[in-house]
């Protein structure tokens, strides 16, 4: 027995190393049927100098019930959306049918080679297209590329679609059109994909109401150098902006596009359709909205959708349908901003966001949309005693507090999110929006019954009165975890990125 | 639960919406379907994918290899797949350890000293190396190499066409099929990057280390890119060979095919440049008492905080599918990587030669070759692949579908997955087709 093991714990999975620690020489956890063509001299393939020199020292050897134990270990340290509510804000964790994930490994689809023709993959065309016309339909925007691998993918696909088209409206002209508007509500990825399309940002105000300031955004616009608007409608604060017709109309006079960032359109969906508010371009979060399952960081899928004017500009290849109903590639547009991935895109989350769309139905989509909100609603109700709520308009899909109140006992908005941990709830959103001070966003979704959501209220009110009674044990939270709060300080001064062997990491 | 918020109807919910905006009819989408309508649905339109269901010999940026059972298993664990990306650490350690021991498989494979927690795929890897390289050398010239796969070479050309990069495209060498001599004497002391696949988009083994000293010759950066990641078992490492950031599509590593995604991009540098890398990093930490753990790290140099002056715009990246690779990699292990490397040099090694033997077929480049080569036929090459298809054989990707000259070639990928007896189908149809027409 190696010294060092604790063996007085509840279970043995605090204990797991990495495999790297784990590993022993020469355990091995697969079989290899045997070679069966004559074996060559590697080095009479490949010229020695070119060959692999160090053996992958290093790299894991460990059995198959090495590698079972060790991972089901780990996923025992996550909390997911199967264990509970995961109320974070902007992210819209709904629940992730098991049936979208069977239709995902439907053989055909699974082992179908991105590069096989034309005609050998006509029901995986099919597919893109059926899931293009749908989302036409949810968006009221008619040009769809499915290509963008995630939401910020999307969004600068969505960007460079505004620069292409204002380049090919203004020619040499639209060189002095190169400021992108932004409010200071929005996600971080916006202003950063503005810049990745070249352009400078500048941010609007909101005003005490939680809107965009419609006068600040007139005289941002009066300069001719505006190229768009890039808003998040139901915005970051859960609140729609009801002069949404008015910020178009706003920006399209001034000669700007706006782009909207669709993260929240689970408030939407068969509600309301930007392509009707006077936007031009769209994405969507197929990881949010049509519930594919977010993976612990990924994959998402960040479908762009426009109007008719800006369809020339989308990614190639488009997915069409031929005459004769048989479905095809077009890479023949010359307007075109390019590609932005290999291939087609993330196409295993279009299928489940297909198999989303048809087993919900036109009637289940438009229900998703109200229990999302009326979910929200009931928790903005249910925390506006114990919490500073800072906006008074009722809220979407999702609403934001502050640590106002908590603050005066020390308590912070980290503090009360890593109590709830001890609740058993995953935190919601914290510290965004950035315009509001101890922010805490929190997005039910529609995927929690009044039950799940009274024990959320009870938890919050009861974090409030610890937060009065005893706000030692909540800045101390959580207590119940495999780990404390980690020191992240340490770690970023000093990072350790990767595992070394002993000898190695202190030769440096 | 209306009352208790004092509204009448679902109606009264969407009242801050102004009445022209609402949408005054039902979606037009398709009416609900029931679990077995659905899955008869899917199942028929996956029928109609007759190149799932052939022998394969498709490669050209995605490879059929053989996955494990217990990849998918691991990932169909709610607590890995319905996870978000992991913003509390306390609760989020199975992830958080799973991505850190993911950079440092892709430190060994790749040879280098820092890697992130995961991009998009492959081509948007390069492509953000490509930004990378300008940053670190506050140079704006780009020399790459035509061998590169072109669907990557046209998605770092979108990437780059407002970042105030110049892209220079140099031919590769018609007897190799490796990057041309005119690489070497693109590279200026403006240029940021020069820029290889390797093994290239066909097949051929570039040699990096020369690259490697060509480019620092002249202060720039050497950026790799390798679409078969398995060659990674086999191959020295491009870190070894002077890389200074090498990016990899990693869905050799336990991915299913899925036409074309989700798919995982490695992204891996020098320890030197790890502030300028983008996208994620998980890091070591320790909470009060001393236990470690692992948290996101070095976040300002991420969009959340820097806004337009971040590294990157990337949020959502492929966690789920990093961990497909990590299972995959840990599975497998130092001996089978190199294995799995081994049957792939090997098979194709034997597929080549009997390929080249057959009357009016010949190799036409010279270069060294992992598992893809290139085949010059007597014939037309879309003409006889769409037939050799009707035998129930995908023989391999028609070069005519990326470049106009050439129509007789076409890229044959072999890997341990197939068989003596599928290679022998193959020539055996090459063959037999070739003398018909």
């Amino acid at each position: 027995m190696s010294s060092g093991i604790t063996k007085v714990t509840s279970h043995i999975s605090p204990n797991e190393q990495l495999i790297f620690e784990r590993s022993q020489t020469g355990r091995v956890g697969y079989r290899l049927p045997a070679l069966d063509v004559e074996e060559q001299p590697a080095d009479s393939l490949v010229p020695a100098a070119f060959l692999r020199d160090d053996d992958l020292e290093g790299m894991p050897e460990v059995s198959e019930v090495d590698v079972i134990r060790h991972f089901v270990r780990m996923s025992t340290w996550n909390y997911s959306i199967d264990l509970g509510m995961y109320p974070l804000g902007s992210c819209t964790m709904k629940y992730n049918s098991r049936l979208n994930e069977r239709v995902a490994r439907i053989p055909g689809f699974a082992n179908l080679h991105p590069l096989a023709e034309e005609r050998d993959a006509q029901g995986a065309l099919q597919v893109i297209y059926e899931l293009q016309q749908h989302l036409a339909e949810i968006t009221g925007l008619p040009g769809i590329s499915l290509q963008p691998a995630a939401g910020a993918h999307g969004e600068m696909t969505g960007i460079m679609i505004i620069r292409a088209f204002l380049d090919a409206r203004d020619g040499a002209s639209a060189s002095t059109r190169r400021t992108m508007l932004i409010p200071d509500s929005a996600h971080g990825t916006n202003p950063a994909s503005a810049h990745l399309s070249g352009f400078s940002v500048k941010t609007i105000r909101s005003t005490a109401e939680g809107l965009t300031d419609l006068d600040h955004l007139r005289e941002l616009c009066a300069h001719g150098d505006v190229a768009g608007l890039m808003l998040t409608n139901p915005n970051t604060l859960g609140l729609f902006e009801r002069n949404i017709a008015e910020i178009c109309a706003i920006v399209h006079e001034a000669g700007g596009l706006v782009y909207m960032d669709g993260a929240n359109m689970n408030a939407l969906v068969g509600v309301a359709r930007p392509g009707d508010m006077g936007v031009d371009v769209i994405h969507l979060n197929l990881h949010k909205t049509f519930s594919t399952p977010h993976g612990g960081g990924g994959p998402g899928c960040g479908p762009c959708c426009c109007t008719k004017e800006l369809e020339p500009f989308l990614p190639v290849p488009r997915v069409i349908q031929n005459q004769d109903k048989s479905f095809a590639l077009d890479s023949n547009q010359p307007q075109s901003i390019g590609r932005v991935k290999a291939f087609f895109g993330n196409y295993g989350m279009m299928l489940r966001a297909l198999s989303y769309t048809l087993t919900h139905g036109n009637d289940g989509l438009l229900e998703a949309t109200e229990a999302a909100v009326l979910n929200a609603r009931y928790i903005a109700k249910g925390l506006t005693s114990d919490f500073d709520k800072p906006y008074d308009s009722p809220p979407m899909h999702e609403v934001v507090f502050t640590d106002k109140r908590q603050t005066r006992k020390g308590v912070h908005t980290l503090d009360i999110a890593k109590r709830l941990i001890d609740y058993g709830f995953h935190p919601m959103t914290i510290y965004f929006p950035l315009i509001v001070q101890g922010a805490m966003l929190i997005e039910p979704t529609e995927s929690v019954g009044r039950q799940e959501l009274d024990q959320f209220i009870d938890a919050m009110k009861s974090i409030a009165k610890e937060a009065i009674d005893d706000p030692e044990l909540v800045i101390n939270a959580p207590h119940n975890t495999r780990i404390g709060r980690l020191d992240e300080a340490a770690a970023a001064r000093k990072p350790v990125l990767r595992w070394k062997p002993k000898q190695a990491a202190t030769a440096g | 639960m209306l009352d208790s918020i004092g509204l009448k109807s679902a109606e009264d919910l969407f009242d801050s919406i102004p009445e022209t905006l609402r949408l005054r009819r039902p979606l037009n989408t398709p009416a609900p379907l029931a679990e077995t309508e659905l899955l008869t649905r899917f199942e028929q339109m996956g029928a109609r994918n007759n190149g799932a269901q052939r022998t394969s010999f498709l490669g050209g940026g995605a490879y059929s290899h053989y996955i494990p059972t217990v990849v998918d298993h691991i990932l169909s664990r709610s607590e890995f797949f319905t996870a978000y990306t992991p913003y509390q650490p306390e609760i989020s350690q199975g992830t958080l350890q799973t991505i850190f021991e993911f950079q440092t498989l892709v430190c060994q494979l790749t040879g280098l000293e820092v890697a992130n927690a995961s991009m998009y795929d492959g081509s948007t890897a390069l492509a953000e190396a490509v930004l990378m390289a300008e940053r670190v050398t506050k140079r704006s010239k780009i020399v790459a190499s035509r061998s590169i796969h072109p669907q990557y070479l046209e998605v770092v050309e979108t990437y780059v066409q407002h970042a105030g990069i110049h892209l220079e495209g140099v031919a590769y060498d018609n007897q190799t099929g490796q990057a041309g001599a005119g690489l070497a004497a693109a590279i200026d002391d403006q240029t940021a990057a020069v820029v290889v696949q390797s093994p290239n988009f066909f097949g051929c083994i570039e040699d990096l280390t020369a690259l490697a000293e060509a480019a620092h010759a002249k202060g720039a950066l050497l950026v790799v890119a390798v679409t078969e990641a398995i060659s990674l078992g086999l191959l020295k490492s491009p870190g070894h060979c002077g890389a200074d950031i090498v990016v990899a599509e990693g869905q050799s590593f336990g991915v299913p095919l899925s036409f074309g995604g989700p798919y995982v991009g490695l992204f891996a540098t020098r320890e030197k440049y790890a502030r300028q890398i983008p996208g994620r990093l998980v890091g070591e930490a320790y909470d009060k008492i001393g236990r470690r753990g692992f948290v996101l790290t070095l976040a300002t140099r991420e969009q959340h905080i820097r806004r337009e002056k971040a590294t990157s715009n990337i949020c959502t990246n492929e966690g789920l599918i990093a961990l497909a690779a990590t299972v995959y990699l840990e599975t497998l292990g130092r001996k089978g990587i190199q294995e799995v490397a081994q049957q792939c040099l090997q098979k194709a090694a034997y597929a080549a030669k009997q390929i080249s033997a057959l009357p009016g077929f010949s190799l036409p480049f010279s270069g060294a070759r992992f598992n893809e080569f290139v085949v010059r036929a007597p014939i037309n090459a879309s003409e006889l692949l769409a037939r050799l298809g009707d035998k129930g054989i995908d023989g391999g990707i028609a070069l005519s579908r990326f470049w106009s000259d050439n129509p007789n070639d076409f890229l044959v990928c072999v890997t341990e997955l197939n068989t003596r007896e599928q290679i022998d189908a193959l020539i055996a149809g090459l063959n037999s087709l070739s003398n018909s027409h």
